[in-house]
Parts: C-alpha cells; sequence; structure tokens
C-alpha cells in the first residue's frame, strides 16, 4: 500500500492493515511468522513495491495478513520482472505459432524443430540493472542465467550473442561499464564453453544512467528429449542441485523495477556472483540426468530463486508443491526463510525426479562434485506451502528439532494466474514532434566526402566491433563457420541420432536500431525485426523464430506504455510477413535514471537455418573482378535518426525511414535464393552510415588484412542521403561476371530492384559520380578507422 | 593410432579434439580425470582446452593432481606422444611435464584470434621448420614465460617448437606478450610431448575456413605410423 495511507489504515484484530473483499483460495491457513522477522507495516509494503491495490488482493487472495517471508514472496512473484503485469496484455498481440513451432513462450525457452528430429532452443533476457551496478558479475550472472534457461530444456548450448546499450562514448562511467561488461560476458561464456559469436553494440546518452546487457543463447534438443518445468504426480520427491544457497541477489527481480538516481548506485548487495565452473558442471550434470530420462521436471533458480523456480513449476502442472528449508544446502550461516527463498544464487536447479530415481540422480551429481539434496516434495493441494525449523542451522551441524513452523502457504494461483495486471494508460510523447520536424536536408554536403567517410566508420556506434568479440572464445567446440562481424554467424551443430551424424548450419543475428524505434515505434520495431532476418539472408539462413527483450522506461509513464504498445505492433506486422513466430521472450521496464528514460530498446535475436553448407556466405569481399550489385529499394531518403546527423547534431531527430514490408520479404527471398544457388561471393545488408560506410565494410571487414578486398564503384550521382542515408530493404553482394546474369534475372523474377554498381579488386576503395571521383581512400585507412571506433573509449 | 583425450571437470575443447583426431584417421576417445590407467594401447594422449577445476587458485594447478596424471606422466616416460593445447598446455607445465609457465595475457584481455604460427623445431607434431600455419587462439593466460637458463637450454636442444610472427613472417607477433614470442615447446626424452596456446585442432576442416591445424595431427598419426612399422621390422 502507499506509504501516505498507512496511519489511515484501520487496525482490526489479528490485522495490522485492512483486509478487502475478494476470492479466498481454498481453506484459512496457518502460515506464521519466524522468530526475527520484523513486523509488517505499511513502510515495509511500500519497501517491498506493492501497492494499495496489490496489498489488498494479496491479502484477499490469502484470507489473512501475509507473513513477512510471503510478503517477500509475493513481491517478487508479482514485480514485472516475473509477472509481466504491464506488458502481458500487449505481448498477446505478438504471432507465436507456425507449424515447426514446439514450445512457444511461456516456458523457460522457445524451442522450434530444425527438421531429422531436432530442436533449436533459445530465448534472450536482459540482465540491465545488475550490470549497472556491478559490470562484470552482472553481465556474467546474465549469461549464466540464459545458459541455465536453455539447457534447463534439455538442450546443449551452441551459441550466444550479446546485445549491449552504453552512455555516450565521453560518459565518465562509460569505459568501465564497456570493459567490465565485455569481460564479464567473456568470463562466463568462454570458461563454460559456449562460442559468443556475434551481437550489437550502441551508444546513445539516454543509457548514461542504465546500461542495458541483454544475453541470447541457442541450444540444440534431441525433440524427443525436450524437458519442461513441470511437476508431476503427488508424492514426488523435489531436488535441488547445484551451488549452495548464500545471501547473494536477494530481491534482485524486485530491483530490476527500479529507476536508478543520481544519488548513486548503492545496491550492490542484490548483485549475484556467477561461477561458470560451476555452471559448466551443472550443464553437463543435467545433459547427463536427460539423457538417462531420470526426470519429470526440472526448473532452473532464476529470477526470484528457490521461489520463482518452484512456484512455476507447481503453476504449470496444477499441483502443489512444499517445500522444507532446513534441507537447503547453503553456504551462509543463520539465513533465514526469507532469505532463503529470495536468494538469486547462482547455478542452482530444482528437478522432479522420477519416483525411485533418486539415487541415481544424486549419483550423477556426486561424479560431477555437485551438491544434491531432497527439499520438498510434490503435493495435490493446489498449495505452495513452505516449512523451516526457529534455531536450526544445518551450518551448525545437528538435526532440527521439534516446531517446524509454517512461514508461508499460498495458493499457487495466487503466485501466477492471479498474479496483477495493467492496461495501463497510454499517451502521446510530448517531444516527438519537435524531433520529427527536423529536416536532415539542412544539414548540407560535407567538404569532403572521404573525410566524411572515416569519420562515420571510426564512430563507436558504427565502426569494428573487434575489440569486443576478441575478447570472446568465438570458435569454443570447432562449429563456427562465419564469425562475428560479418552479417549473421553461422555456426555448425552436429547432431547424431541412432549412429547417424547429421550437421545442421544454425544462423543467429540480433539487431535493433533504437533511434529509429524513438522516432516511430511501429516502424522501428518492425525494422529491427527486418533488419536481423536480412542479416540471417545475407548469411544464407532463412528465419525459423524470434527472441525479444524489450527494454523501456516506466510504464506508468504513459508515452513510454504506447511506444510499448505500438513496438509491438510494429514487431507483430514484420513478423508475420517474415513468417517468424515468437516464441520466447523478456520485458526489461524501469529502465529510467532521474525521470529519464532510454531510447524505446525492442532488441530481437533470430535464429535461422542454412540448408547446406554450400549455401553459407559472408558478407566480405571475396576475390577480385566480381560485380557488385545494390539489391533493394531504391534508396532516396533514410536520413531521419541516422549516425550521419548525430554526428553532425548530438541528435536523434528527422523522420524515421519508410519500410516496405513487402519488399522486404521478397528481397530476402531473393538473397537466401542467390546464396542457395551459389551466384553470389558476398552478401552484406545495409544499416548504420548507409551505402559507403556497407561498401567499406565489405572491403575492410575481415579478420585477416591480408584478405582485404577493394572496390570501384559508380554511381550516378552523389548526395549524402545516396551514401550516408540508412533507408532499409538493401543488400550489397559481389557476384563472379558469369553470374551476374543469372542474378539479374532472378531479381527480376523476384520484383527486386537490382543495379550493377562497380567491380571488387585492387587495394582500394574507390566512388566515382557524376564524372568525378567523391572518394578514393586505401582499404589500410579505411580498417584504420573501423578498428579505432573503441579506442577513444577503451584505448589501445 | 590410438588416442585418449583427457576430461577434467571444466575442460571445454575435447569435442573439437576428437574431431580433429579422428579427421587425420586416429581412434579417439575420452577419459574421465579420476581414472588412474589411460586405455591399452593409447598411443598419443591429449590434454584439450578449457578450464580445468575453473583454473581456480592457477590454471592447471588443481588438474595436476588428478589421478590421470600419474599415468600421463608415464606415457610421457615411455616416450608415448602427448600433446597439450591451451589449457593443456597450462596442465602440462603445472604437471612439470614441460618446462615455464603461462601468465596472463600482457593486455590482461582475453584474446581470440587467428595468428600466424611459425614451426621452430622438427618434431613428432611438426615434422618440417619453417612451415607457417594460421591458427586460431583463444586464451586469457597464454603469455609464456621461463626463466634464462631454462630458455637457453630449450634454445639449444631445439625444444621452442612454434612461435608466433606477423603476416610478413619475419618479426615477431607479440599480441600477448609472450617471451620470444613462444607459441608452443617440445618437452619429453624424445620431444615426443608437445604443449602449444593456439588450437589446431579448431582449424582443421574446410568447413571453418582453415585446415592449418590438421598438419600437427597429420604429423602425429604418421609418426605413430612409422614407429609401428619400425617396431615391427
Amino acid at each position: 500500500m502507499h506509504a501516505e495511507n498507512a496511519e489511515a489504515a484501520p487496525r482490526r484484530p489479528g490485522g495490522l492493515l485492512a483486509a478487502a473483499t475478494g476470492p479466498v483460495y481454498g481453506a484459512l491457513v496457518t502460515a506464521r511468522a519466524f522468530p526475527g522477522d520484523p513486523p509488517l507495516d505499511a513502510a515495509l509494503v511500500a519497501r517491498h513495491k506493492l501497492d494499495r491495490a496489490e496489498w489488498d488482493a494479496l491479502v484477499a487472495g490469502l484470507g489473512r495478513e501475509p507473513t513477512y517471508t510471503e510478503l517477500g514472496v509475493a513481491s517478487v512473484m508479482w514485480s514485472e520482472h516475473c509477472s509481466y503485469k504491464s506488458s502481458r496484455l500487449h505481448l498477446r498481440r505478438l504471432p507465436t505459432e507456425a507449424p515447426h513451432v514446439i514450445q512457444g513462450p511461456g516456458e523457460n525457452a522457445g524451442v522450434v524443430d530444425i527438421g531429422d528430429g531436432f530442436a533449436a532452443v533459445f530465448k534472450m533476457e536482459s540482465h540491465n540493472h545488475p550490470s549497472y551496478l556491478e559490470p562484470y558479475q552482472g553481465a556474467a550472472t546474465g549469461v549464466g542465467g540464459i545458459l541455465r534457461d536453455v539447457f534447463t530444456m534439455g538442450a546443449r548450448p551452441v551459441a550466444s550473442l550479446d546485445s549491449l546499450r552504453f552512455g555516450r562514448p565521453e560518459h565518465p562511467r562509460t569505459p568501465a561499464l564497456l570493459r567490465g561488461v565485455v569481460a564479464g560476458v567473456g568470463g562466463y561464456g568462454n570458461c563454460i564453453g559456449v562460442p559468443t559469436v556475434g551481437g550489437e553494440l550502441m551508444f546513445d546518452s539516454s543509457y548514461d544512467g542504465n546500461c542495458l546487457v541483454n544475453a541470447f543463447t541457442c541450444g540444440v534438443a534431441r525433440t524427443d528429449g525436450i524437458f519442461y518445468g513441470r511437476a508431476g504426480d503427488p508424492g514426488s520427491s523435489v531436488l535441488y542441485v547445484g551451488a549452495r544457497t548464500g545471501r547473494d541477489g536477494i530481491h534482485g527481480a524486485t530491483m530490476a523495477s527500479d529507476e536508478f538516481s543520481a544519488s548513486g548506485p548503492s545496491q550492490r548487495p542484490t548483485v549475484q556472483v556467477g561461477d561458470p565452473f560451476l555452471g559448466k558442471l551443472l550443464l553437463e550434470a543435467c545433459l547427463r540426468i536427460f539423457e538417462e530420462d531420470l526426470l519429470i521436471g526440472i526448473q532452473d533458480m532464476g529470477a526470484a530463486g528457490l521461489t520463482s523456480s518452484s512456484v512455476e513449476m507447481a503453476g504449470r502442472s496444477g499441483a502443489g508443491l512444499e517445500l522444507d528449508l532446513d534441507l537447503v544446502p547453503r553456504r551462509a550461516t543463520r539465513m533465514t526463510p526469507y532469505e532463503l527463498l529470495l536468494s538469486e544464487s547462482q547455478e542452482r536447479m530444482l528437478m522432479v525426479a522420477r519416483p525411485g530415481q533418486e539415487e541415481r540422480v544424486r549419483e550423477i551429481c556426486e561424479h560431477f562434485e555437485l551438491d544434491c539434496a531432497v527439499i520438498g516434495r510434490v503435493t495435490d493441494t493446489g498449495r505452495w506451502v513452505v516449512k523451516a525449523t526457529p534455531g536450526h542451522d544445518p551450518t551448525e551441524g545437528g538435526a532440527p528439532g521439534p516446531g517446524s513452523v509454517v512461514v508461508c502457504d499460498f495458493p499457487v494461483a495466487l503466485l501466477t494466474e492471479a498474479a496483477p495486471r495493467y492496461d495501463r494508460p497510454q499517451g502521446d510523447d510530448p517531444s516527438a514532434p519537435e524531433r520529427l520536424a527536423f529536416d536532415p536536408a539542412s544539414l548540407g554536403a560535407p567538404a569532403s566526402w572521404g573525410d566524411a567517410l572515416l569519420e562515420l566508420l571510426s564512430s563507436p556506434n558504427v565502426g569494428s566491433r573487434r575489440w569486443v568479440f576478441r575478447q570472446y572464445d568465438h570458435i569454443v567446440r570447432g562449429g563456427t563457420a562465419v564469425r562475428p562481424g560479418s552479417d549473421a554467424a553461422v555456426v555448425r551443430v552436429p547432431c547424431e541420432r541412432d549412429g547417424l551424424e547429421v550437421m545442421k548450419h544454425l544462423a543467429f543475428a540480433c539487431d535493433c536500431n533504437a533511434r529509429f524505434v524513438l522516432l516511430d515505434p511501429f516502424v522501428g520495431a518492425a525494422m529491427a525485426v527486418a533488419e536481423a532476418c536480412r542479416n540471417l539472408a545475407c548469411s544464407g539462413a532463412r528465419p525459423l523464430g524470434l527472441t525479444d527483450c524489450l527494454n523501456f522506461g516506466s510504464p506508468e509513464r504513459p508515452h513510454v506504455m504506447r511506444t510499448f504498445a505500438r513496438a509491438i505492433d510494429g514487431m507483430a506486422e514484420a513478423c508475420r510477413a517474415l513468417g517468424v513466430p515468437v516464441v520466447s521472450g523478456n520485458v526489461s521496464l524501469y529502465n529510467e535514471t532521474d525521470g529519464r528514460a532510454i531510447l524505446p530498446t525492442p532488441t530481437v535475436a533470430v535464429v535461422g537455418l542454412v540448408s547446406r553448407e554450400a549455401a553459407i556466405t559472408r558478407a566480405f569481399f571475396q576475390r577480385a573482378g566480381d560485380t557488385i550489385l545494390l539489391l533493394g529499394a531504391a534508396a532516396s531518403d533514410g536520413l531521419g535518426g541516422s549516425e550521419w546527423v548525430h554526428l553532425r547534431t548530438g541528435e536523434v531527430k528527422g523522420p524515421a525511414p519508410a519500410l516496405d514490408l513487402d519488399l522486404e520479404v521478397r528481397l530476402q527471398r531473393l538473397v537466401v535464393e542467390l546464396c542457395e544457388a551459389n551466384v553470389v561471393a558476398s552478401a552484406h545488408d545495409l544499416s548504420e552510415g548507409g551505402l559507403a560506410v556497407g561498401l567499406a565494410e565489405c572491403c575492410a571487414g575481415p579478420d585477416d588484412p591480408d584478405s582485404m578486398v577493394g572496390a570501384s564503384v559508380t554511381l550516378p550521382a552523389a548526395s549524402v542521403p545516396s551514401l550516408f542515408g540508412e533507408a532499409p530493404t538493401r543488400v550489397l553482394v559481389s557476384a563472379a561476371p558469369a553470374d551476374v546474369t543469372s542474378v539479374l534475372e532472378r531479381a527480376r523474377a523476384a520484383g527486386v530492384p537490382a543495379a550493377p554498381l562497380g567491380e571488387t579488386g585492387g587495394a582500394r576503395l574507390r566512388l566515382e559520380a557524376d564524372g568525378r571521383t567523391i572518394f578514393d581512400l586505401d582499404l589500410t585507412s579505411l580498417r584504420a578507422a573501423r578498428e579505432r571506433c573503441l579506442t577513444s573509449i577503451v584505448g589501445e | 593410432m590410438r588416442a585418449a583425450v583427457i576430461v577434467f571437470p571444466g575442460s571445454n575443447a575435447e569435442v573439437e579434439m576428437c574431431r580433429a583426431l579422428t579427421l587425420a584417421g586416429a581412434s579417439a576417445r575420452t577419459v574421465w580425470h579420476r581414472e588412474p590407467n589411460l586405455p591399452p594401447d593409447t598411443e598419443l594422449v591429449a590434454l584439450p582446452g578449457g578450464f580445468a577445476h575453473g583454473d581456480y587458485l592457477r590454471c592447471g594447478a588443481v588438474a595436476r593432481t588428478s589421478p590421470v596424471i600419474a599415468a600421463v606422466r608415464a606415457h610421457a616416460a615411455r616416450g608415448g606422444l602427448v600433446l597439450g593445447v591451451c589449457n593443456g598446455f597450462q596442465v602440462l607445465t603445472e604437471a612439470g611435464l614441460l618446462p615455464g609457465a603461462l601468465v596472463a595475457n600482457a593486455h590482461l584481455r582475453f584474446e581470440c584470434s587467428d595468428r600466424w604460427v611459425t614451426v621452430e623445431a622438427e618434431g613428432p607434431f611438426t615434422p618440417r621448420a619453417g612451415v607457417r600455419l594460421r591458427l586460431p587462439v583463444a586464451h586469457g593466460e597464454g603469455r609464456y614465460h621461463v626463466d634464462a637458463e631454462a630458455l637457453a637450454r630449450l634454445r639449444s636442444e631445439g625444444r621452442v617448437a612454434l612461435t608466433y610472427r606477423l603476416a610478413s613472417g619475419a618479426s615477431p607477433d607479440e599480441f600477448n606478450g609472450s617471451l620470444d614470442a613462444i607459441a608452443g615447446v617440445y618437452g619429453g626424452p624424445s620431444k615426443n610431448v608437445l604443449g602449444m596456446m593456439p588450437h589446431p585442432e579448431r582449424a582443421a576442416e574446410p568447413y571453418v575456413g582453415n585446415t592449418d591445424g590438421r598438419s600437427i595431427f597429420d604429423a602425429a598419426v604418421e609418426w605413430c605410423a612409422s614407429r609401428q612399422s619400425r617396431a615391427c621390422a
């Protein structure tokens, strides 16, 4: 309840705060305070972020006032992070179905069929707030958490991506955050042995006090070996496996709904600490346990730890669950029920074993030197009941004495389906009209096109991300065919069944140009989906499914809520047009500092499949003498919200580029067809920095400087929009002279404009227009410009 | 050739090691670190990359106490082939099978990139000196260090196996600060033990765009075959 109402609340016998009328689930029960529990008062309730209506609903649902422990549990389960209370209504508008979808949203991760009896299992999740407080551990545990979400479902993780946003490069915290987050992502992924094969990185002042760390992982499982977070039959044992419980991360899920303030971050104790080595042991133990088919259900302990894992498990099966906290392995002394239930200690799993298989599970855990304990059982009561013995601390030895107390007794549904959900008010953004009124043409043309291109290439938002991905083991397990730096990463996964090995070539990309989402939430979000899928097409892959991480400001602000709703609609339209179902996702709201929201950032990650090895295509020109062609929309504009405008004005403004989804679909089909027909040597989509930057990337992008190939290009006319405009739906390809006719014919048949621009070769990138040289730059200087884009922030 | 790939808790590159060995014609099987014995007739022992025991305390420091290490040591003493890659190299130095130590990269960051490596010394894994190989590295602690006396001995005995070189092949590539740009060293009674930081097993198939790493495995298979034929003769 609100603090200001506290004193007015009437006191009743047996209750400090008024109970409202409402449904009462089941019988009235007996949960009792635990010795040492603080008394419940309005301030305590407010600290748990329950508002008046939510408090009333809690009391009504319980039929009494909660215990302190129950208040903590309700607070996390009803947090935005766990309950999606502001977003759920809108998320329903996303298309989630397709014939090849095995599991859509609602489980630990989404699952799509990749053929031959195998499935891709993937999800993306945010770890924004912890990463801002403690960049290394925040990022590392973000990676650890998403990995567990994926292997919980029976899949071996095969690739990760990370989508990162930081404040402006010159902000004093940006260097430490960038260094810490990148080291943390690498620290976890490298050790556990899952390649981090790609991602994205952008800087904007709106993230100054609120960086974004979105981690994606994809795994591969047998379609008949997918595990779900279900509880099974009454009487089954509930097992706790993995790290011992400590005091780290208590209330992390509630904190995720905090806005930061200038008074500074002081919430460090709520950040979890990761142990990737333990994560690796847990991964291998789980996969062994799955292989032997010993489980009915499994759920990882992520946000809200033991509470959310056990409640979700019970909720999905319509069962009940009883936990005995005396049996929970722990690494800190004197932990209270409240702490044990809300700790977010990492690398822990909750399992329900098949009857009689508990001992075999324990043996496997012992092999991997992991703790394993039976801590409860499945019931048929529909209630989530937690017991603990006052005064008993297993770390001090001895058996618990008599006098076990029920500290929580919830109807399961009260914590799951009956969690609050809101249709929050929406309104216009008052600052939008001024932003959109800006005319980029007013900026004029640069004095030197060559200098302007080098300036764009060395911008932290445009240049090479090599400093980042060099810190990620992107080749562990030996399957990475297309490495970071190209369009979509491609990883080969050997899939073995009945002694036969089938190679699957999975492609991954994540994207979101949040500037366009700010300028037009519908088009910007649709463009994120289109670009991720276009990146896949450029590597030769067709998209199978999408996961998202929707990062926005406070949903309590009407214009943020409208932006969110419009972004969902834009994503939905693009997903439908491109035939890509949304199979999992995550929402992160309250990304604000001192009342200023981040750029609306609905990041999407798409998983696709390359039909065969020979179709795999890279972004870079492969050899001299190939013809360069531009496929797709004729760029007439696309300067609004572009890097060019930002470099010149320091602001994100102008009208967002238009997106023609029909053409986008035709273009992407065409590009995949060209890759599969082996008539193109390279394919690269145009995005930040437009055509000029795209050409420079095709020339100067390869890992090995010796592999760079120059180009000579001729345009009818040179203008700022034609060179630096960021209109979508464009792909640069190169083709051997003998294949050019085939490319043009296929483009004509597909209804996609195609224009030869020039030829590859030499050690320079030269562009001519109107019969004169617009720029003529050697590849070494292009490469140097791209490679120095982050050194201004992190040094050499 | 029969190869045993040792798996410690935290090893993570055994999959590509087995694959590369198999592609070279070897039969490869994994051996859990608690095994006191190697499978019978093991000809090559490979210690793969990863973070054995989490690399806690010091890379390889805990792994050297694993039961299987005694068997690896005996195998090496008999002249059997031992290949330690990345974390495997770190374990071999900690176990005293190779001199020196691997410490944190000079730039203090993890480094994953392709480097040019030159074969400096001939041995069972590197039949021809002067060959240049493009091989990936992926390590946070790959900066080789050894004292001056041991370095002189390594040099005089021709046991500096591999060095990092820039593309030109002439000047050293000092990306991780390794002493004399050393990427790999030979040990054992007959240079039968090789420790190297670069990952040849991740550059062994046309699929990944680079097969330079194959030569290391091909050479080992050939070496075993020729020794076997000598033994039979």
